[in-house]
């Protein structure tokens, strides 16, 4: 009897108000906005790292670390130069931190798997509303105690981390004596306890809460994309946390996992730690293909081709992606046979992506296709992903990566899968998904402008640096030979074309909120044929309070 | 629009990496301004990388590219929704499907085929009678290379190079010259990769190197040889090389090892083998400097 008068409360309550909507909240709409709203706040902290990278790259010598390492850490005279140094190397550091664990992991798998997983599979919340809550709020703490490492000891008289987002010992154990590593650590440990909660939540939802009557293989292909990942997440994180965990004992305890003097050695460090890192690619792309599959379908007015393909393939993607990680090991020694195993394993990845990208294509064709913004980010990333996933296959090969190994060929290509490839599946998705999450329309002039103008800037930044690999040009260097200036020259111009696109974006959003155009129900038209688009804009506070029966 | 135009861009660039090595030939051993293509080789691994990626991988993947473009702009042109006002249906075709899922595993073989072969050249030391593939990459292998005439030890330390002449007992430390002293001692030479003593050794000789680190991990790299490997405390990675043209050849340290990663470079100083010998006797006798000399004013 109590029971039932809570649960009559419930249905009564009104829709909280104020902070104790969004810090209380366990609506994964709200949960969701929040992550969306944390990877664009993070998105211009890691941006504009990148911003003073590309300005220092301009032109050869070393001209704006210096001066800037003296405005923000007050060093001054002689210090100021190697301060600059190390103060490169920090940015370069944090700038792929915060990109990976900051932004593109809370915009796909926070943001809008946690807003959307439900409402495609007809679901009233997630499994764990609470749990949502903490995976979400964890994550500001752990970007506090990035940004403090910045600002704490890293290697002696030097301020923060600037071993590289790799943290590969001995450069982030005795090379880097104070807590600056620490801090990044802990940072680690809660990002990661963060994604474990969320990951454990999606696999429940998909797994028991979709709508009476949809199967498996009837669930639409984000929600199958997001439990792939969530699946990834969970088999991958808990390595990363054991591999970081031994290096702060390491660090702290007198451990000696990975310092040979002890019996330990640096290599196992690299084998833990991309027996992670390759699957966190997998989980930042994968998400992303599930959105372009759903912006493909609804503008060409055609059901996805080889749905069942596509299912497989990104299963395939997923389990494979766990048995290639030591090619970002080729030149460390490991023996020719590892090397021919992982050649040959890495290189059957592009099969299951060959089908992804030609089903895509094969949907569009026949189609009745309208090029709206979201579209023209969804071909876009069709063909910059593709260009991103040819130069992988060359990399695949361990003979060819003798040269190209950390080189800015490296750069280029997973710039073009990730900055170019899981960003448009971001923006794809927030134009697609806009008038649903905020009940408003975006002007699609703004939307178009700021796709045309990114595409060129960031082309404009990552083309040329093909070219600089190829040439021989190693990654995270603050000087070049002054033979690189040219192409170096270039990708900094793009940066400048892409900061425009950025300002076109945020105008858009400000320009979307002082016109307030109404959203319909479903602004596309029949091709959007998913249960979010039955729903209002934006959908009801709580949604499904009977569930929907599908088929 | 934009992609077709960056397409014919990038397709005329592909053009000009063929015409590269030509013009490098000045700048063999170092990068040229504005290049696009691999440093000149003048090793024999070297010699299968560049037929490897430029004579196969680069035609493989510009093809998938522009497949995928000519397939994009077909549906962009022609089953827009003013074309074709009324899509179809279809959701499957089983003949479609198995095609993109076997073609490119054929495209895969061919690739392999080369990339086994490539990589085991590299990985092993030559003992004199194996032959690799140099250019070749599709024969059995047709380049002697004889077995090492010589063994160096590179050790990485933050941030320059030490060298040991193992079977020779010379050994010295190697460090890049700042802008001052690069305009009083080599003025000719490349800012941030040139250095006080480089690494010496003779020309059409099968050269091993034994690299290891002392304090943090860094990694020997000379792009015109062909050579990459990491610089790891506690363990010892070999490889090999063998230069067929005197010269020098610079690299840069290719493993990020703390605030002057950018700023130790590799200088391999190639020579006739009578000036080596020469070089080594000084070197040997405790002059180390005045062998130096020796050699750069033999340029």
């Amino acid at each position: 009897m109590a029971q039932a008068q809570a649960d009559t409360a419930h249905a009564a309550h009104g829709t909280p108000t104020g902070w104790k909507r969004w810090l209380y909240s366990t609506n994964h709409k709200d949960i969701g906005l929040l992550y969306l709203y944390f990877a664009i706040f993070a998105g211009i902290i890691g941006g504009a790292l990148s911003g003073f990278m590309r300005w220092e790259l301009a032109e050869p010598g070393i001209q704006i670390f210096p001066g800037l390492a003296q405005m923000v850490y007050g060093v001054d005279g002689d210090a100021a130069l190697d301060a600059g140094k190390h103060m490169y190397n920090v940015f370069t550091t944090a700038h792929g931190l915060i990109m990976v664990f900051f932004v593109v992991m809370p915009a796909v798998i926070g943001g809008f798997a946690n807003y959307f997983v439900p409402l495609m599979i007809g679901a009233p919340d997630m499994a764990f509303p609470r749990m949502n809550n903490i995976s979400f709020w964890l994550l500001p703490p752990a970007f506090i105690l990035l940004l403090i490492s910045l600002f704490v000891e890293g290697p002696p008289s030097l301020l923060g981390f600037g071993g590289g987002w790799t943290v590969y010992p001995p450069l982030s154990t005795s090379g880097h004596p104070g807590p600056a590593m620490d801090y990044a650590i802990l940072s680690l440990h809660i990002a990661g306890a963060s994604s474990i909660l969320g990951a454990i939540n999606f696999i429940t939802t998909i797994l028991n809460m979709r709508a009476p009557g949809m199967t498996m293989f009837k669930m639409p292909l984000f929600p199958w994309s997001v439990l792939v990942t969530a699946f990834l997440l969970l088999l991958a994180l808990p390595v990363l946390a054991g591999a970081i965990t031994m290096l702060l004992t390491d660090r702290n305890f007198g451990t000696t996992f990975f310092d040979p003097a002890g019996g330990g050695d640096p290599i196992l460090f690299q084998h833990l730690f991309w027996f992670f890192g390759h699957p966190e690619v997998y989980i930042m792309i994968l998400p992303g293909f599930g959105i372009i599959s759903h912006i493909i379908a609804t503008f060409s007015r055609k059901p996805i081709f080889g749905y069942l393909g596509m299912v497989y393939a990104m299963i395939a993607i997923g389990a494979v992606g766990f048995i290639v990680w030591a090619h970002h090991m080729y030149t460390t020694g490991i023996s020719l046979n590892a090397q021919r195993y992982f050649v040959a394993a890495t290189m059957i990845i592009a099969v299951p992506t060959g089908v992804k990208i030609f089903s895509w294509i094969a949907t569009m064709w026949g189609g009745s296709m309208r090029f709206t913004t979201p579209m023209l980010w969804a071909v876009g990333f069709i063909f910059l992903f593709t260009v991103g996933g040819v130069t992988g296959v060359v990399l695949a090969n361990a003979g060819a990566d003798r040269a190209f190994h950390d080189t800015y060929y490296v750069v280029a290509h997973f710039h073009y899968v990730l900055s170019l490839g899981a960003v448009f599946t971001i923006f794809a998705g927030w134009y697609y998904w806009f008038p649903k999450m905020f009940g408003i329309m975006y002007s699609e002039f703004l939307g178009k402008l700021h796709f045309w103008i990114m595409f060129i800037g960031v082309n404009l930044i990552f083309f040329p640096q093909h070219f600089l690999g190829l040439a021989g040009m190693p990654r995270r260097y603050i000087d070049y030979p002054d033979a690189y200036a040219l192409w170096n020259s270039v990708s900094s111009w793009g940066y400048l074309v892409t900061l425009v696109a950025m300002g076109v974006f945020f105008w858009s959003v400000v320009e979307a909120i002082m016109r307030k155009r109404k959203a319909a129900e479903n602004p596309w038209g029949e091709g959007a044929t998913t249960l979010e688009w039955t729903l209002s804009s934006p959908p009801p506070y709580h949604q499904f309070e009977t569930l929907p029966r599908f088929k | 629009m934009t992609g077709l135009s960056f397409r014919l861009v990038q397709a005329s660039l592909v053009a000009l990496l063929a015409l590269f090595p030509a013009a490098a030939f000045a700048q063999v051993g170092q990068p040229a301004p504005g290049q696009l293509g691999f440093q000149t080789s003048v090793t024999p691994i070297m010699d299968s990388i560049v037929a490897f990626h430029d004579g196969l991988l680069m035609w493989i993947i510009t093809a998938i590219v522009l497949l995928v473009l000519a397939l994009l702009i077909v549906v962009i042109i022609r089953f827009n929704h003013r074309a074709n006002p009324v899509p179809t249906k279809t959701t499957h075709n089983t003949l479609i499907e198995i095609v993109w899922t076997v073609v490119p595993i054929l495209i895969l073989i061919v690739i392999a085929i080369p990339s086994f072969g490539v990589l085991a050249d590299q990985e092993t030391i030559p003992d004199g009678e194996r032959q690799y593939l140099g250019s070749a990459i599709f024969s059995g292998g047709e380049v002697d290379v004889p077995a090492p005439g010589l063994t160096v030890r590179a050790i990485g330390y933050q941030w320059y190079w030490g060298y040991e002449y193992i079977d020779d007992d010379v050994e010295f430390i190697s460090v890049m010259l700042n802008d001052e002293q690069l305009a009083e001692l080599k003025p000719n030479e490349p800012r941030l990769l040139a250095v006080d003593q480089e690494l010496v050794v003779p020309v059409n000789t099968t050269v091993r190197v034994l690299v290891t680190a002392a304090d943090v991990i860094h990694a020997f790299a000379v792009p015109s040889f062909g050579v990459k490997v990491d610089a790891v405390p506690g363990r010892t990675n070999e490889t090999w090389f063998y230069a067929r043209r005197t010269g020098m050849y610079y690299g840069q340290c290719s493993e990020l090892c703390g605030i002057d990663h950018a700023f130790m470079p590799i200088a391999v100083r190639v020579v006739e083998q009578e000036e080596y010998d020469a070089w080594l006797e000084a070197a040997q006798a405790g002059d180390l400097d005045g062998a130096n000399l020796l050699l750069a004013q033999a340029d």
